[in-house]
């Protein structure tokens, strides 16, 4: 079936089968591959999106059910070619990121959690990750790159 | 100012922030086509009939794969490691198969391979694939497994034994004889899973023009693979080019080699003459990915009055899985680290592997040093309990002294070569932890105060070493480009340990630019032809010594172009900030510029001349280096749920010259978050049948931010004379230590010595431990 998928802005107009999930429409459909799948179960976070603004598993949603909702991925937080936006900058200065599979997916939870909290505590942080599994960094630098963010 | 051992960020961050960093998966070619395999479902049965007919005719599906239709070109897979030069070993090879044959010899194991235009598509047609099954008796069990009438994994064999290996010195039964106190237990250290969070992935493409063939492959051995995919299929290594861009985490099991898909992708890609891409699902990498973790050890220790060891004895099984491609890595590093720090006079450790019809052991992150440690720390606790000695104090009294290095333990590493320590000094690494764990006022204080108010808190601590940086070698090549930037590549694969910057700091260290000027290429094998892997904790060791040779080499000869383009002597240059400048004028060149006259089309030539600002360097170790720590913490048990807090974790770590420390950090982070889930969450559970019952992320689980503790952490350096730069690895030491020391805590925050409870296994779980100090 064809369907018109506003993603990052753009419409994108594709032929589909039904069953295709959503994380396959991103990353082999339209090439935006930051999207990274780890479980293909919705546990470990990886392909994590923004769904209307809201941290959502794209390996748990077909494509299909995408139409008319505004889809956010972690090629969109960069606010210009070369560049990080603020979170992005403060896991390169926390090294918060090891291997970097994981990383999208963690960017985009923390990117819908700090627009709500803009000023969390370390427990609030933890919490918020703990939807994101990451197996290289234990966590604490993806911690204190938020708590920077936070500072700030 | 110098960039070297400073805690600079990473030159590979910004692209894999902006999802730019390339993954195997993320590979699209035209035409590309999509494998999907049918597995077994039994753990051991014997494959009568197999009928694809309907998964052929199905639209879409352009070739089904069985291992009849693959020839010659199935053949079991090589021996990556060959047995150790211990006399009297037993060893017998039984290598893994591209498909099953016969007979499938665990859960997972492939059966056939589906060619379809997408991967939906080839999941429907492995699913239309029928097989005739002869289930049979399955094994698991270690002792079970080599009971007399117990069903063989391998027929050809005349029981599952995969090795026996005896290593001893000294004399343990005159040891044991004189001691004052002989104490004797059983520990157990069940199975466990890697878990990177990318799976395995392979794309293939035989491009017919160039007569090549390419293939991006999840490994950490990305030269290995080339040479071994060459030779079985016929092709030289040039018509080869293995590339390993980003990867997902690799802990060592993405090191194994071959797995069958390995062999078969790009075998595929070859024979239709398309690209050919497959991804392991979750499911299929808790079955075919491999293992590790599973032995049982009847261990012994002599001490005398004092504490002092004066032996151990220890006898154990190793589970090797249904194959043994890998040796006897793991079971030796088990055997070899349970020395740990300590002076142990007298030595008799004897193991048997052992086949099993469960999904294949090869190292993960610790390799099977976390045994060794957790039998030996383990032992040093009941000692020190029976003979009324402090934990800290039984180990001090036994610690190998300071003006002992180099320390010959006396026994044939993993390396093959005799495990010697190179260097180190642990006392100091002993008082760091007790200090900054506050170990005499938790005990004095702390722990009684929270005892009184129902509280049970404990504290552990716990010592280990771990052999790094083996050999046989790796090589770099470093070269001045035209734009001034300063390439280095090398052999082995990156999975996230920081190389793009940790190499760069030992390249700009000698050419004098900023390491953003350093571009690195890991894991590309048309970019260096030459190399092993990474893996025992051997990167910034082995490949880290080479990128620094060559870039003296680089330095050299900038400064010999420098000098004939200046005319004047090489001790009147000053290299820095990416120019030459003679000292004290304002004449300077840049790198780049300097590149461009390094070169013969521009300069003059004469006979001999090697172009450019360039060098090759290859280091190989005569052995590894030892890096060793201490690991504290202090934890809370829940005493309705046993569920576990960490309260305060301390690492006191020294690895030798540190690099960078903010990556340093960053890996002994992630070492302790893995061995917390070894030690308290993830246990990879089978029915009797050989099943596997929690193969999901839901079922499995590994920790999450909630779960792992900050950590301190505090450093010793003593160099190794072993490496140019002083350096040891640390790429596992932070996951060794953490069972011994849950072990330990766990204990003392329930106070199970007094009701004489031991805790002589991992993992634990809330329930697991409830049936130790509970249920009887």
């Amino acid at each position: 079936m064809k369907i018109t998928l506003r993603v990052n802005g753009t419409d994108h107009v594709r032929e589909v089968e039904p069953r295709l999930l959503l994380s396959d429409f991103l990353r082999h459909e339209i090439g935006l591959t930051g999207t990274h799948v780890g479980c293909e179960h919705g546990v470990c976070g990886a392909c994590t999106i923004l769904w209307d603004g809201e941290p959502a598993r794209a390996c748990l949603a077909f494509a299909v059910q995408a139409e008319g909702h505004e889809i956010r991925t972690v090629e969109s937080l960069s606010p210009g070619p070369g560049r990080l936006d603020a979170l992005q900058q403060a896991f390169q200065d926390s090294h918060a990121l090891q291997c970097g599979y994981c990383t999208p997916g963690i960017l985009m939870t923390l990117t819908a959690f700090l627009a709500e909290n803009p000023h969390p505590d370390e427990a609030a942080v933890r919490e918020a990750l703990s939807g994101n599994l990451c197996r290289c960094t234990g966590y604490q630098h993806i911690v204190d790159a938020v708590l920077r963010v936070a500072a700030a | 100012m110098t960039s070297f051992g400073r805690p600079l960020t990473r030159n590979e961050d910004p692209r894999l922030l902006r999802g730019e960093a390339l993954f195997v998966d993320d590979v699209e070619l035209p035409g590309l086509l999509h494998a999907a395999f049918l597995r077994s479902p039994h753990a051991h049965a014997r494959l009568l009939a197999i009928d694809t007919a309907a998964a052929r005719a199905r639209p879409g599906v352009v070739a089904v794969v069985t291992a009849a239709d693959l020839g010659e070109y199935w053949q079991p897979g090589p021996l990556l490691v060959p047995p150790p030069p211990v006399p009297g070993m037993e060893f017998h090879q039984r290598c893994q198969v591209p498909l099953v044959r016969d007979k499938a010899r665990h859960v997972g194991e492939p059966v056939a391979m589906v060619l379809a235009e997408s991967r939906y598509l080839a999941e429907d047609a492995v699913a239309d694939i029928l097989v005739d099954w002869e289930s049979l008796p399955a094994v698991g069990d270690l002792e079970a497994a080599l009971a007399a009438d117990a069903p063989l994994v391998h027929d050809d064999l005349t029981s599952n034994v995969a090795a026996r290996v005896h290593q001893a010195r000294g004399d343990y039964a005159a040891a044991a004889r004189a001691a004052h106190l002989v104490l004797k237990r059983r520990f157990t250290y069940d199975r466990g899973a890697s878990i990177p969070m990318e799976t395995r992935g392979i794309v293939a493409d035989w491009d017919r023009r160039a007569d090549r063939l390419t293939v991006w492959d999840t490994t950490q051995a990305p030269v290995v693979i080339r040479n071994g995919l060459a030779a079985m299929l016929g092709l030289s290594e040039r018509q080869v080019r293995v590339v390993a861009p980003n990867i997902g985490g690799g802990f060592g099991p993405k090191m194994m080699m071959f797995y069958p898909e390995e062999v078969l992708v790009p075998w595929a890609a070859l024979r239709l003459g398309r690209p050919v891409k497959w991804i392991e699902d979750r499911l299929e990498h808790f079955f075919a990915t491999t293992h590790e973790r599973s032995q049982i050890h009847d261990a012994e220790i002599a001490l005398d009055a004092q504490g002092k060891i004066l032996g151990v004895r220890d006898v154990f099984l190793h589970d090797t899985g249904a194959y043994d491609p890998y040796g006897l890595t793991v079971p030796l590093n088990s055997q070899c680290t349970l020395l740990g720090c300590y002076v142990v006079p007298a030595y008799d450790s004897a193991f048997t592997a052992v086949f099993t019809n469960r999904t294949l052991v090869t190292p993960y992150r610790g390799a099977g040093r976390q045994h060794g440690v957790f039998v030996m720390e383990r032992l040093l606790d009941l000692a020190a309990r029976a003979l009324g000695i402090d934990r800290a104090e039984i180990r001090r009294r036994n610690f190998i002294p300071a003006d002992a290095f180099p320390f010959d333990q006396g026994v044939i590493y993993q390396d093959f070569s005799r495990l010697s320590y190179d260097s180190g000094d642990y006392e100091p690494i002993l008082d760091k932890a007790l200090a900054a764990i506050g170990y005499d006022d938790f005990l004095a204080r702390v722990q009684p105060t929270a005892r009184a108010e129902g509280r049970a808190l404990g504290i552990g601590l716990v010592c280990y070493v771990e052999g790094t940086g083996i050999g046989p070698y790796e090589g770099a090549r470093v070269q001045v480009q035209g734009s001034g930037k300063v390439s280095l590549a090398t052999g082995i694969g990156s999975q996230g340990q920081g190389h793009a910057t940790a190499f760069a700091q030992v390249v700009a260290e000698q050419i004098g630019v900023d390491i953003r000027d350093v571009e690195v290429v890991t894991g590309d094998t048309d970019q260096f032809q030459w190399g092993v892997g990474t893996f025992a904790s051997r990167g910034a060791v082995v490949a880290g010594s080479a990128a620094h040779e060559a870039a003296k080499v680089v330095r050299a000869k900038i400064l010999r172009t420098a000098a004939a383009h200046f005319e004047c002597a090489e001790a009147d240059l000053v290299l820095a900030d990416g120019a030459v400048t003679v000292a004290g004028t304002d004449r300077r060149i840049a790198l780049g510029a300097l590149a461009g006259l390094a070169n013969p089309m521009r300069g003059a030539v004469t006979p001999g001349t090697e172009p450019g600002l360039e060098a090759t360097r290859y280091f190989g170790p005569a052995s590894g280096a030892t890096a060793s720590g201490v690991h504290a913490m202090i934890l809370e048990i829940d005493r309705a749920t046993l569920r576990p807090t960490i309260l305060d974790y301390v690492v006191v770590h020294d690895c030798g010259t540190v690099i960078n420390p903010l990556i340093l950090a960053g890996q002994i982070h992630g070492g302790v978050a893995q061995g917390i889930g070894n030690a308290f969450f993830e246990k990879l559970a089978w029915d009797s049948e050989g099943q596997l019952l929690n193969a999901s992320l839901a079922d499995y689980l590994i920790p999450t931010a909630l779960d792992v503790p900050r950590m301190r952490l505090e450093h010793t350096v003593t160099p190794s004379p072993l490496n140019p730069l002083g350096v040891k690895g640390a790429g596992e030491a932070g996951a060794i230590p953490v069972g011994a020391l849950f072990a330990q805590a766990i204990e003392d925050a329930l106070g199970l010595p007094a009701r004489d409870i031991e805790i002589r296994e991992m993992p634990l779980s809330p329930s697991r431990l409830w049936e130790i100090t509970e249920g009887g």
